[in-house]
């Protein structure tokens, strides 16, 4: 790896920070920030894509870049690691964000302060949990992620902003203490905190520490799950998403899936198949819990009468439809449900900054929906200031206006022929496939998440349908809503990105299947995470560079064969479990 | 010295925890607070526990785990305590604005009807 190519691996944690950074020290100079906030929302995509193709063209399944700071052996320091999983989620943020400040900048970015600089913190936090290597620099990383997510969500204030603000602090906090519960009792039973030293760890443990180990990974999976909204630690979701500004609720549906990814990375690391006696722990209660979550997100659906409690429902059903699939523990499902994420992000995304078109053209009261909507005091007087026109109506707007709906509609339900389908087809294929080529029986878990994801989607349709006919046949009547192309060209992108993902399923669902075999089989991870990089092994003699550390073993002793690849130096400076006073 | 950290944690985390389901914003904050509280002394618990263990390395001797404290517990513990002090500086805000906006200090932002 050339040395300027791996300092790729950092660009998207001090990008965003640097841009933050430099945006709170121009203090009130709103169009300088725009143009560095695009500027760098626009590199971070561009990075992204690029450590895609990189981490797609390393051989088998090792990462493509595992970025040391400072150098520091990994079991010591700190270690960012790039490989397919990260760089696609990277990617993902990024997009999401680009679209999600592109739309703020018509009007929403006027209405509180400091919208910029929370959005490339909200960014760095993202871009550093998919990267990092290790558990409390994911804690820390979570926390930049959450603080800035509390800004957005503040964002505008408001009663209803701050209300529901209130809650999804109150809540966040509770659960990153969980978090750092779960990760210092992991640290107590392993004595390593960094993700592929515990990997390697787990298969060796007591039985004691492996109760101990479980037990934390038990707390620190809740965290997560509070954060991908599970049933029943889920209930805030649609209320906070519903309450916070257009862009800022676009870019929240990501922090979902941070909790997505956590535990698909962890679960995977030290529960896989190479977990020794526990392997698979926990996997029942995510696929047990997925399909509850579904049941809850399509009952939700259903019962949702106004348009962002509705897009908050979805991101419960997507929730729940990953959480089904990882809990699977199929390499195959893995990847359909990475392809999903692929999908459902930027169309959760696109339909929340849809609605905020939609709701703008809506005459207050004229429908039944509207009524109910009112009754359950959702109509708030911001509408007056916030409401306001912006731009003119441009021709054909219904008409673009309504193929975005649909667009959103079929992503959504996962209906032929966008790429919603396809990822359910790519989830469920597997799972009623491989038993049936082997000629056993489909076992009833795999029947119930079929059953799951059909009626979310039927779901999913008629809610569509119902909210469509209203807003589309009943309340554009007199005015269409007013927008502009900034407002428009967001939608319209994360649209065009779902369509790009269903010409091109074929490349996509490879990587999501490199990505997924590589999550599943981490070998490759750990081995490439832990080698120990030579240091100076005698005084006044120079240390190879990065290249000639990957040729061989190091002076340290340190083995490169798994899992026995954790140098020396690290299992006798870590405290062993068996150390306790 | 077990028994007192366990029930320090203890009391701590219960408290804390009572206080977190209580309806009044402030009793939340105080009941995060204490919760915190908790949680960093387990953590450092975590590290086990040693009486008269030098904090780095004793005097004139080399390191080894066997005679000093575990020092990454409390690193832990500082960047712990430093995130959620301005965790909770920046809910002390929310709160504030909340009983501003709402005009009660209740966490749904109006009484419950009796």
């Amino acid at each position: 790896m050339r040395d300027w190519l791996a300092h790729l691996a950092i660009a998207p944690i001090l990008l965003p920070l640097l841009a933050g950074a430099t945006m709170v020290l121009i203090e009130g100079r709103r169009p300088v920030k725009v143009v560095i906030g695009l500027a760098s929302t626009t590199a971070m995509l561009a990075i992204a894509v690029a450590l895609a193709f990189l981490a797609d063209a390393a051989p088998g399944a090792a990462p493509a870049i595992v970025y040391r700071l400072g150098d520091w052996p990994a079991a010591f320091g700190i270690v960012l690691v790039v490989d397919r999983l990260a760089a696609m989620l990277l990617a993902l943020a990024a997009a999401l964000g680009l679209a999600a400040l592109v739309f703020s900048l018509a009007h929403w970015h006027r209405v509180g302060a400091h919208f910029h600089p929370i959005l490339q913190f909200q960014l760095m936090g993202l871009n550093g949990a998919f990267l990092t290597g290790d558990l409390f620099n994911l804690f820390v990383f979570f926390e930049v992620m959450l603080a800035a997510s509390y800004g957005l969500v503040l964002h505008g204030s408001g009663t209803a902003r701050v209300r529901a603000g209130l809650h999804y602090i109150a809540i966040n906090l509770a659960a990153s203490l969980l978090f750092l519960l779960g990760a210092s009792l992991i640290y107590g039973a392993a004595g390593t905190l960094n993700m592929a030293d515990l990997a390697a760890r787990v298969p060796g443990l007591a039985p004691d520490a492996r109760t101990l180990l479980e037990t934390g990974a038990a707390i620190l999976g809740t965290a997560f799950l509070i954060k991908a909204g599970m049933w029943p630690v889920g209930f805030w979701l649609p209320t906070t998403y519903a309450a916070a500004t257009a862009p800022a609720a676009a870019l929240l549906s990501m922090l979902s899936k941070v909790g997505i990814y956590a535990l698909l990375r962890l679960w995977l690391l030290l529960f896989g198949a190479q977990a020794g006696a526990s392997a698979g722990f926990g996997g029942d209660w995510l696929l047990v819990g997925g399909l509850l979550t579904i049941a809850f997100g399509t009952i939700s659906v259903l019962a949702t009468q106004d348009l962002p409690r509705l897009a908050g429902a979805c991101v419960l059903v997507s929730s729940g439809t990953l959480l089904a699939a990882i809990g699977s523990g199929q390499v195959a499902v893995t990847a359909g449900a990475l392809f999903y994420i692929a999908s459902a992000v930027p169309a959760i995304g696109a339909f929340f900054l849809l609605i905020d078109i939609l709701e703008r053209g809506r005459e207050v009261g004229a429908d039944v929906l509207a009524v109910t909507a009112e009754a359950f005091g959702e109509g708030d007087e911001e509408e007056a200031t916030e409401g306001e026109a912006v731009g003119l109506a441009i021709p054909g707007t219904l008409a673009l206006l309504g193929a975005a709906f649909l667009a959103c509609a079929l992503l959504l339900a996962g209906l032929p022929p966008l790429s919603g389908f396809l990822a359910k087809f790519a989830m469920l294929g597997p799972l009623l496939g491989r038993s049936g080529i082997a000629g056993g029986p489909v076992p009833l878990l795999s029947w119930l998440v079929l059953a799951a994801l059909v009626l979310s989607g039927l779901a999913t349709v008629i809610a569509m349908t119902r909210t469509g006919i209203n807003l589309f046949w009943g309340s554009f009547e007199d005015h269409l809503p007013r927008m502009r192309l900034t407002e428009i060209a967001p939608v319209v992108g994360l649209l065009l990105l779902c369509v790009g993902l269903t010409v091109l399923a074929g490349p996509a669902l490879r990587y999501a299947e490199a990505a997924a075999g590589a999550a599943h089989a981490p070998q490759d991870y750990v081995r490439a995470v832990l080698h120990e990089v030579p240091r100076r092994a005698a005084p006044g003699r120079a240390a190879p560079g990065r290249d000639g550390a990957r040729a061989g073993p190091g002076p340290g002793g340190a083995a490169p064969g798994m899992p026995d690849g954790v140098p020396d130096g690290a299992r006798s400076a870590g405290r062993l479990p068996e150390g306790g006073a | 010295m077990e028994l007192l950290v366990a029930l320090g944690i203890g009391v701590l985390g219960g408290s804390g925890a009572w206080l977190l389901f209580r309806p009044r914003t402030f009793q939340v904050i105080i009941g995060l607070s204490l919760l915190a509280y908790a949680v960093n002394l387990f953590i450092f618990g975590m590290g086990r526990l040693r009486s008269n263990a030098a904090p780095i390395l004793a005097p004139g001797g080399t390191g080894s785990l066997a005679q000093h404290a575990d020092p990454l517990p409390q690193a832990l513990v500082l960047t712990a305590i430093v995130i959620g002090f301005a965790t909770t500086a920046l809910f002390l805000v929310v709160l504030l604005a909340a009983r501003g906006l709402t005009g009660t200090d209740h966490v749904d932002g109006r009484e419950r009807r009796r």
